[in-house]
């Protein structure tokens, strides 16, 4: 019957594809004044052309999955909105349509934005505004402002208690970044090396640990903390982008101005700037009503509403009237105007991990810049160290080839035995049962992991693999060449892992189980309601609740702080040290997974008879032994799958280390799972290696089931 | 009269228990609903999550969303379609794994038992490729059907375990007395199993629910957008509209309670079925 729901809902889908034309779509990732001014823009075209456009707001966080996805096979928008820095990568993987260079007419638009957006080939889109750091002041506070970094710190003694000079993400390597560039450095040096290194490097670190040793910066500062200490006039200045704005609102009397120079530097702070383009797909430029909208998108008409509705910097070289004497715009525009354009390389890429680890562990105090620049360097070096050459894949083939062979033998031997058919005859009846399962998870579960199980046999970026062989599981199981329990080893992330996990299962099942226990007893009271409360942890979506938790733990702002001081002990940082760091990754998951035991506890003690309970009850057992004899050992097997698939979600749980330590310190917090996301999304993209990771994980998984049951086996025999 | 000494005494430690684990499981997000209702506080250390100015500004915002009304419909649709399709599929094949031995029941088992074990990491654009195939693309079904099978593997696990528990001789006195196999399938186990079911669906509702990334990677169409979607497009890549993603986290946790609440009075009587049954 679902069969023929399908079939039906197939047709219904079909039918409503071929109705008419297709209107334009364009995707962006705007929101708030932005996406209101996008509209507006597209609305103006749709009068002008008489052509209907369809805007889609796709998640900042699903955005370049969703297009590299439709877009290499034709579905998907005419136009998109992206940074200059991720389109390259997305030419690569056959995103980008390329512009001739003549689309952007001579003196249109500014050279440096038209830079970052050239490939060899021409255009990859047309740049619409540009993005960068300034800095915010509060005028109340801050009637004159000192010229230099150095000064605005010193600011202290003059401001209202409470109140911090300067606030910004320190911990976050964009904004560090503006400091780095100050003192001669980059972050990727032309070389294609990591470039926070060596004298700017260690200069800009120290400066920061003495602005937060003073009191000048606040220590561990997020940026709804930032905006909220500005907003609330606990902050004199703050260093943020044009975003910034919407936030704060009519709040405070602000005003924005470039960033200070640097004293020590003898050079002004210099922030990356980034520009954002409109981009035609290869689909698009097959329509040359896609082609107008770009144009359009980016023109005259179109730059007067951004810049008016949605406080864009457009980057046009004649700024739009509502642009003109605005000191808001002007401001950003003239810090844009010397920020340093993001590299837009696959390496660059690549630095963010290894700097910010080196930032954030300089911050903590747990070791000096110096060192930890060459260990950010150990790191960069190794992850970009060339792929594995290309093996013929004949071995492969050649086992794949005997294997079948063997299996063909096999079967014609169970044939000849006259064993299968009849087996196979009394099975008929139950395939009916299962075939539409069969069918329904071969398709949709089996047969992409099948899939994604392949890659690990090659390397390279997407779009351009090789096959290497079992190179990529050579370099893992070797701890690509490192002693086997240095830092972000195999094995030493398998050892995390299985800590993880044991003490997350054990928390989850014995919280867990306690409290179904207690909810089933029939004489409690308020039970309906007390059930309801306790799965609150499970029904709010876990990403808000993720970064809740994670904000409850900091130093100096954080719930779990408070209360630590409560008890009286000075407030620590969570995130320096491996078993506090660890203990706040575990406390946020326990929260997150105790109540789906809790439920499946429930569900199985329904299959607890009462006449046995009773029954127990007659026969004299006391309550306790009733608990261990009749109920555990009759809720055990209804559990055991439950449990079991709990073990292997926690094992595969990256969301919370995502979240919450963000491998913090260091990536010992890390598990197998999410040093294979790094594999394929920061580091390189490199998806064989990040695939070869998913097998080891799968194989350990699936040995170590089948070694349990086994001894779950054995042990009922006995 | 000691015994009920010792009753008294255990139902106030119960009580206190689970208390303590209320305080737990709600002090997070006490926290989440301080920042929905809170107009802006400065950030301090404090031990009481309280907003020092309210405000609703931020479920408005939330509720005021364009096709917010269709896209609670859409995520809601999609979630019962999803808990219906995967219990529908999983019904007859735990069954069978509970009831009857044929050729690869084993090895089935263990391959959708491996099938949890394999991290989504590169499986991503091969289930794309499948939906494209299938024409289904871009539309609702493609995402139930995605997410119906994908949470096959653990109904079938589950309402197996369940199916054993139930005796063998209820549906085998069905079938003397002439029901056939089918018929005692639906007229004697299912009921027997229901909250076994309701637990079942609640878990397949959840993963649905709450799904962002393949939702935003196969929908295209404003209206048809889930809620975890339009929640997710209010963090940037700059900086988030916290409020506002709180509040709606908030309001799209509403939904789950009350599902959840109507699921557990078939928990109840699932106990006192259990009792008739035994």
């Amino acid at each position: 019957m679902t069969r023929a729901l399908w079939l039906s809902l197939l047709l219904v889908c079909a039918l409503a594809g071929v109705a008419r034309a297709e209107p334009l779509a364009v995707w962006h990732a705007y929101r708030g004044d932005e996406k209101a001014a996008l509209e507006e823009v597209l609305a103006a075209f749709e009068k002008k052309e008489a052509v209907k456009v369809e805007a889609l707001q796709v998640p900042h966080d699903a955005y370049a999955a969703k297009l590299t996805a439709a877009v290499p096979r034709g579905h998907g928008p005419d136009v998109f909105i992206d940074s200059h820095e991720r389109i390259g990568d997305l030419e690569e993987r056959g995103v980008v349509a390329v512009l001739p260079r003549e689309s952007a007419a001579a003196g249109e638009f500014p050279q440096a934005a038209l830079d970052a957006l050239a490939s060899p080939q021409g255009l990859r889109g047309l740049p619409l505004a540009l993005k960068c750091l300034a800095l915010y002041v509060n005028e109340t506070l801050v009637p004159t402002l000192p010229p230099t970094l150095e000064g605005i710190a010193a600011l202290g003694p003059g401001l209202p208690r409470g109140v911090v000079p300067l606030a910004y993400e320190t911990r976050n390597m964009y904004f560090h970044a503006a400091l780095l560039h100050a003192f001669g450095g980059a972050q990727l040096a032309p070389d294609g090396s990591l470039g926070f290194r060596g004298e700017p490097g260690v200069r800009s670190l120290e400066l920061v640990q003495r602005l937060m040793r003073d009191g000048a910066v606040p220590e561990e500062a997020p940026g709804a903390v930032v905006g909220e200490l500005f907003k609330t006039g606990k902050a004199a200045t703050v260093i943020s982008g044009p975003w910034f704005a919407s936030d704060v609102g009519q709040s405070v009397r602000y005003r924005v101005v470039p960033l200070p120079r640097i004293e020590a530097a003898g050079a002004p702070m210099r922030p990356y700037l980034t520009v954002e383009a409109a981009t035609l797909t290869p689909k698009g430029s097959r329509n040359p009503a896609a082609s107008r909208l770009l144009a359009f998108i980016a023109g005259e008409e179109s730059a007067e509403i951004r810049a008016k509705v949605g406080r864009q910097v457009v980057a046009r070289t004649k700024l739009p009237p509502s642009a003109q004497g605005d000191p808001f715009l002007s401001a950003f525009a003239a810090q844009a105007a010397v920020a340093v354009p993001m590299p837009s390389s696959p390496r660059m890429r690549t630095t963010w991990e290894p700097a910010e680890r080196a930032l954030k562990k300089t911050l903590s105090g747990t070791v000096s810049a110096e060192a930890a620049l060459t260990e950010a360097q150990r790191r960069f070096d190794d992850v970009v160290r060339p792929a594995p050459r290309a093996r013929s894949p004949n071995a492969a083939i050649a086992v794949l080839g005997v294997l079948a062979l063997a299996g063909a033998f096999w079967l014609f031997r169970r044939i000849q035995s006259g064993e299968l058919g009849p087996a196979l005859r009394r099975s008929l009846p139950a395939y009916g049962w299962v075939t539409h399962a069969v069918v329904a998870v071969g398709a949709l579960v089996i047969l992409p992991i099948a899939v994604g199980a392949g890659t690990s046999l090659f390397a390279g970026r997407q779009g351009q693999m090789h096959y290497v062989g079992l190179a990529n599981f050579a370099d893992i199981l070797s701890a690509r060449g490192a002693p086997l329990l240095s830092n972000g080893s195999f094995y030493l992330v398998l050892l995390v892992t299985l800590l993880w996990t044991v003490a997350n299962l054990s928390l989850h099942v014995g919280i867990g189980f306690a409290l179904g226990l207690v909810l089933s007893r029939p004489t409690m009271r308020l039970k309906p309601l007390y059930r309801v409360l306790l799965i609150i942890p499970w029904a709010v979506p876990s990403y808000v609740t993720a970064l809740a938790w994670k904000g409850m733990f900091s130093r100096q702002f954080g719930a779990v702080s408070a209360i630590v001081e409560a008890l009286g002990v000075e407030p620590f940082s969570w995130w320096a040290r491996f078993p506090t760091a660890f203990s706040a990754n575990l406390a946020t998951n326990v929260w997150l997974g105790f109540p789906f035991m809790m439920v499946v506890t429930l569900g199985a003690l329904t299959s607890v008879p009462k006449e046995v309970l009773e029954a127990a009850e007659v026969d004299g057992a006391t309550r306790w032994q009733r608990l261990w004899r009749v109920t555990v050992p009759m809720v055990v097997p209804t559990m055991l799958p439950a449990v079991l698939l709990g073990a292997i979600w926690t094992f595969n749980q990256f969301n919370v280390v995502f979240l919450v330590s963000g491998g913090e310190p260091d990536g010992t917090t890390d598990i197998l799972v999410s040093e294979a996301y790094r594999w394929a999304f920061t580091r390189q993209a490199q998806y064989g290696y990040a695939a070869a990771y998913a097998v080891l994980i799968f194989l350990l998984l699936f040995v170590s089931s089948r070694l349990m049951s086994r001894v779950g086996r054995t042990k009922e025999a006995t | 009269m000691n015994e009920r000494r010792v009753s008294v005494l255990e139902s106030v430690l119960s009580h206190v228990a689970v208390l303590l684990a209320v305080a737990f499981s709600l002090y997070p997000v006490l926290w989440v609903i301080s920042t929905a209702f809170s107009a802006g506080s400065a950030p301090e250390r404090r031990v009481l999550p309280i907003p020092s100015h309210l405000t609703w500004e931020h479920v408005a915002t939330f509720s005021g969303g364009q096709h917010v009304l269709s896209q609670t419909v859409s995520s809601l649709v999609v979630s019962v379609a999803t808990a219906l399709v995967g219990i529908a599929i999983a019904l007859p094949a735990a069954y069978a794994l509970s009831r009857m031995s044929f050729v690869g029941k084993d090895a089935g088992v263990r391959l959708l038992l491996a099938t949890q074990m394999f991290p989504m990491v590169a499986s991503a654009v091969p289930l794309y490729i499948v939906l494209e195939t299938l024409g289904l693309l871009d539309t609702r079904t493609g995402l139930v059907v995605c997410y119906a099978t994908t949470s096959v593997p653990f109904a079938i696990f589950q309402l197996r375990g369940a199916f054993d528990t139930i005796p063998k001789d209820l549906e085998e006195a069905a079938m003397v007395d002439g029901a056939t196999r089918l018929g005692a399938f639906l007229r004697v186990v299912l009921p027997a199993a229901r909250p076994a079911i309701a637990v079942t669906g609640l878990f397949a509702f959840m993963s649905a629910y709450n799904e962002f990334i393949l939702a935003a990677t196969i929908l295209g169409k404003e209206e048809a957008l889930t809620l975890p979607v339009v929640l997710q497009r209010y963090v940037g890549e700059h900086d988030a509209a916290w409020g506002v993603f709180a509040a709606g986290s908030i309001l799209v946790s509403v939904p789950v309670m009350l599902l959840f609440y109507l699921v557990q009075r078939n928990l109840v009587a699932g106990l006192t079925a259990g009792g008739v049954k035994g």
